[in-house]
């Protein structure tokens, strides 16, 4: 009898089930209804802060999401934000301190005394040695804002260190500094809830329908009420391809494409002149500059047909009210401060702002991304949105902290440059939260490099990212649903996240962990906090009279209200949802025009490198993907990073493709796709070691904003041989799982689209 | 057409699989989820859509009827149930019976599987999880004048059509607004 071992037993396709991966801890379970407690809170992943209901036992043990009919999202979720909730109790949580006693070693076990006791006389041996700003802080805005307006004061105050920045540096710089300029201020223009009255939407730069998923529901509502939709953006993502109008510019062209929007709209007399010359200051320089930028030339230079650029004019010109929103598409780049006022320049010049239906936003991209740049972790700012280096400012918090105004630092550098001052020995220590660097920072083999020549390294994490994994000393801190908190979305709405669980084992939350550092170096008194509740009770005294005001907010009224929009400068103040009706946040109450002038990326294409790399997201991760790549339904969804190429290059799908730049190379299988510019190939940056794309980015920093040219850099794109390993997340030593998410995924199969693997294949 | 029921618009499918997270999520059927989401014409555009089952009403539920063990109730609101654990033989005439491809056995159990419009939360007034999730709205859940309130001049059809076999589904479709075919009374 022949073999038949080889033959299926039932045909195929009969119990296909889309496989869940890793099983979540705590098992799948459907408890008693009475056995459930609904806690309301907000996603811990992007700066849409997504109302949720995490799902909690008897036992206090969150184990599901319900969906919450919360203002922001109506019940909306995204794959991530669905299953956040897998990490609360996941088996790769760190549960106790990890110390290593020399380089080399393996991370054993500690107490907390003897780690935070570690950490302790380090920085004091450090600051003793080499001065004080020897010893650096970097952290995050996933952190809720309580924990960001910590950090700044823990620098300043405890180790009166110079050097702290955070890694919005790598996120939202540029749309900030941009506001700044145009605006005086730095916050989103326009509730969202103004999408539903406009008459246009202009997206570019930002993915939402992968990054910003829940946002999606406001772009329909809009649609459904007959509002039009440009998407630009060098790839057809899920949002352009619906758009009235998709225009593929090439990447690190944008600028060049708004001047000459704004050339036919100022030859086409589609301006809005009373606006123009009641609120705003500098029309003629802006004016001169577009005139350059006729419809021919961008167009050369993005890549185009001019009649794309004839075609938005029109759109956005004759439209009656009209909004426009950007993301990291434009802003990381060396000139995304001038991308972005492109985008400004375009929006004052026709009066679209100030009015219902009218307005721009930039869309943060982490979960606290707004309000984790207002309250002082900024290597060149203050609690409240100020200014380091304005004397009164200065004044202001060092009295409201107690501390004399020449104890308090002046501005350090920014993040990368943070990091590259190790190469010179400037920084000899670092407590770092919040931030995954290996994976994240452009041009990782060199941040690599940077952190071996540390004498100290202190990371504290709820999960073992590479970075921490290299550190001398981890602490084990908590998940968002175990900390509570507020975060600023990217409205401007500021919101409450309640916490759902204790820590396991011996976590603590961020704020706690920071307390008892200070108080080992004698800055206890400042530090003695009881609560997160009680750090936002000082947050709010600081911000007040600031830019970013929060004097007026409470607890209680974010859980009475779901939400208020700062600036709310008294307790019976409403809060803001809509800036600038009556006027821009300068003295005379005027926006400024800023002319821009394109040029050229850092590293132009040329012979050798002649195809241009783009990086970015994919819905089913969230950036260093220390969080995502650990849940089981995520890692199924999106396995492992890939290449994505147009079909002229000549590879067929899953073809391994060598991509090389100037700093590194992955071979990576070929996504072949229509969707994206034969001249550009986009590589998804949520993956480590090997694969990681940052080993391909270029270094180069926007001269003002410091923030990294994620977007653009020159490779070149050939056949290769083995497809490289994408390892799997780090794990203390003495864990070994075999879930799927441990699996070293080069052998899972890769997308099929950019938006992960169909349920059916295979 | 049902009632309220799910209206699937694949013009507004992301792919983002949110709803596939979400269906793993009901109570009855916690870790599998039943929803296939495809992405349609791969290389040539990021298009994808969800498939949920579509609670056939003629041919009423033709995976019911060729059910030998009577396992699969279908309930006076038109909801198409999974077949029952205590008489299901995991035969798989179901799986083939259906036009769509939506029941799966579970081989460890040897029971099957399928969607059910989440019936916990649909019975007592709540959308299924993939519709209460869905960041787009290409799984709506509501009645026809729901759906209309919220997209004024959509139109949606209950009729598919495979050659010369047509069924008529409890769950609808929302079709271009130029269709000009079987659109439900009152749309577009």
């Amino acid at each position: 009898m022949s073999d038949l071992s080889n033959y299926p037993i039932i045909p195929p396709g009969v119990s296909d089930f889309r496989k869940a991966g890793a099983v979540p801890a705590g098992d799948w379970r459907a408890p008693e209804p009475e056995d459930v407690r609904l806690v309301p809170t907000h996603c811990c992943y992007c700066g849409v802060q997504c109302g949720m209901y995490l799902k909690v036992d008897r036992e206090g043990r969150v184990f599901g999401v319900e969906p919450s009919d919360h203002d922001i999202n109506k019940g909306k979720l995204c794959p991530k934000g669905v299953t956040a909730y897998q990490q609360v109790n996941h088996r790769d949580r760190l549960l106790h301190p990890l110390v290593r006693d020399a380089r080399g070693q393996d991370f054993r076990r500690a107490s907390w005394d003897e780690s935070l006791d570690r950490v302790a006389s380090e920085i004091q041996r450090i600051q003793a040695t080499y001065g004080r700003d020897a010893f650096g802080v970097y952290s995050g805005s996933s952190l809720v804002t309580e924990n960001t307006y910590l950090m700044g004061k823990f620098a300043r105050v405890a180790l009166r260190t110079k050097h702290i920045d955070y890694n919005g540096r790598l996120c939202m710089v540029s749309a900030a500094a941009a506001n700044k300029k145009a605006f005086g201020m730095d916050r989103a223009a326009s509730p969202w809830q103004d999408m539903l009255s406009t008459r246009l939407m202009l997206f570019a730069g930002a993915n939402v329908a992968e990054c910003f998923p829940v946002m999606s529901h406001y772009v329909w509502g809009a649609r459904d009420r007959g509002a039009r939709l440009i998407v630009v953006d060098p790839r057809e993502t899920p949002l352009a391809r619906t758009a009235d109008l998709h225009v593929p510019v090439r990447p690190g062209t944008d600028a060049a494409f708004f001047n000459a929007v704004l050339h036919v709209i100022a030859r086409e007399g589609w301006l809005d002149d009373a606006f123009i010359a009641d609120r705003t200051v500098g029309w003629e320089d802006v004016r001169e500059v577009v005139r350059t930028y006729d419809p021919a030339r961008a167009a050369a230079i993005c890549g185009i047909d001019p009649e794309l650029i004839e075609r938005t004019a029109t759109m956005w010109g004759t439209a009656e009210r009209a909004m426009a929103f950007h993301a990291r598409g434009i802003e990381h780049q060396i000139q995304g401060v001038e991308n972005a006022l492109s985008i400004i320049n375009l929006v004052l010049a026709t009066g679209q702002i100030g009015a219902e239906g009218k307005g721009y936003g930039t869309i943060t991209g982490q979960g606290n991304g707004q309000g984790g740049r207002e309250h002082g972790q900024k290597a060149d700012q203050l609690p409240g949105a100020r200014d380091i280096e304005n004397p009164e400012h200065r004044a202001f918090i060092a009295d409201y902290w107690g501390i004399s105004e020449a104890d308090l630092p002046h501005a350090g550098v920014s993040a990368v440059e943070l990091v590259h001052l190790m190469e010179t020995g400037e920084i000899r220590g670092f407590l770092a939260l919040c931030n995954n660097p290996f994976v994240s920072m452009p041009n990782a083999s060199r941040i690599e490099a940077c952190y071996e020549r540390l004498e100290f390294h202190v990371q504290l994490d709820f999960f073992l990212s590479e970075t921490a994994a290299r550190a001398d000393v981890v602490l084990p801190s908590t998940t968002w649903a175990e900390e509570g908190g507020t975060t600023t979305n990217a409205e401007g709405r500021v919101i409450l996240r309640h916490r759902a669980a204790d820590p396991p084992g011996e976590a603590r939350p961020d704020w706690w962990i920071i307390d008892q550092i200070a108080e080992r170096l004698g800055a206890g008194d400042a530090f003695a906090f009881g609560s997160i509740e009680e750090i936002f009770e000082e947050l709010r005294g600081a911000s007040r009279g600031g830019v970013a005001d929060y004097s007026g907010i409470t607890y209680d009224r974010l859980e009475a209200t779901g939400g208020l929009f700062w600036p709310v400068p008294s307790e019976d103040h409403p809060g803001t949802p809509r800036l600038f009706e009556e006027r821009f946040n300068f003295p005379d109450g005027k926006a400024r025009f800023n002319p821009v002038e394109w040029h050229e990326p850092a590293e132009p294409i040329d012979d050798e490198y002649p195809v241009r790399l783009t990086t970015g997201r994919t819905v089913a991760h969230f950036l260093s993907g220390n969080q995502t790549r650990r849940i089981g339904a995520l890692v199924e969804q999106t396995p492992r990073p890939w290449v994505e190429v147009h079909p002229s290059l000549g590879f067929a799908s899953g073809d391994p493709v060598r991509v090389v730049t100037r700093r590194g190379e992955i071979t990576l299988p070929a996504l072949v796709t229509d969707t994206i510019r034969a001249d550009t190939v986009f590589v998804p940056y949520h993956w480590a070691g090997a694969a990681a794309a940052n080993l391909m980015t270029v270094d180069a920093l926007h001269p003002v904003s410091r923030i990294p040219e994620y977007k653009v850099c020159a490779c070149r794109v050939e056949r290769g041989t083995e497809i490289t390993p994408s390892p799997a997340p780090p794990n203390p030593p003495g864990s070994a799982f075999d879930d799927v998410a441990s699996l070293t995924t080069s052998e899972l199969r890769q997308p099929s689209a950019p938006q992960g693997r169909g349920t059916s294949d295979a | 057409m049902m009632n309220r029921t799910l209206f699937i618009d694949p013009g507004r499918c992301i792919g983002c699989q949110a709803c596939v997270a979400a269906c793993r999520e009901c109570d009855s059927h916690r870790g599998k989820s039943m929803i296939s989401l495809d992405y349609i014409e791969q290389g040539a555009t990021v298009a994808s859509m969800p498939t949920v089952c579509m609670h056939c009403e003629d041919p009423v539920a033709p995976c019911a009827e060729v059910c030998p063990t009577d396992a699969i109730l279908v309930t006076a609101d038109g909801v198409v149930h999974e077949a029952a654990k205590e008489r299901c033989i995991a035969c798989a005439n179901c799986v083939h019976a259906c036009p769509f491809g939506v029941p799966k056995l579970d081989m460890e159990e040897m029971l099957q599987y399928k969607c059910n419009m989440c019936y916990d939360r649909s019975s007592v007034g709540l959308a299924p999880m993939c519709a209460a999730v869905c960041p787009t709205g290409a799984i709506f859940y509501g009645s026809i004048d729901e759906l209309l309130t919220a997209r004024p001049g959509a139109a949606a059809t209950d009729l598919v059509v495979f050659g010369e076999q047509e069924v008529r589904t409890g769950v609808a479709v929302v079709v271009p607004a130029e269709f000009d075919r079987d659109a439900i009374p009152g749309t577009r």
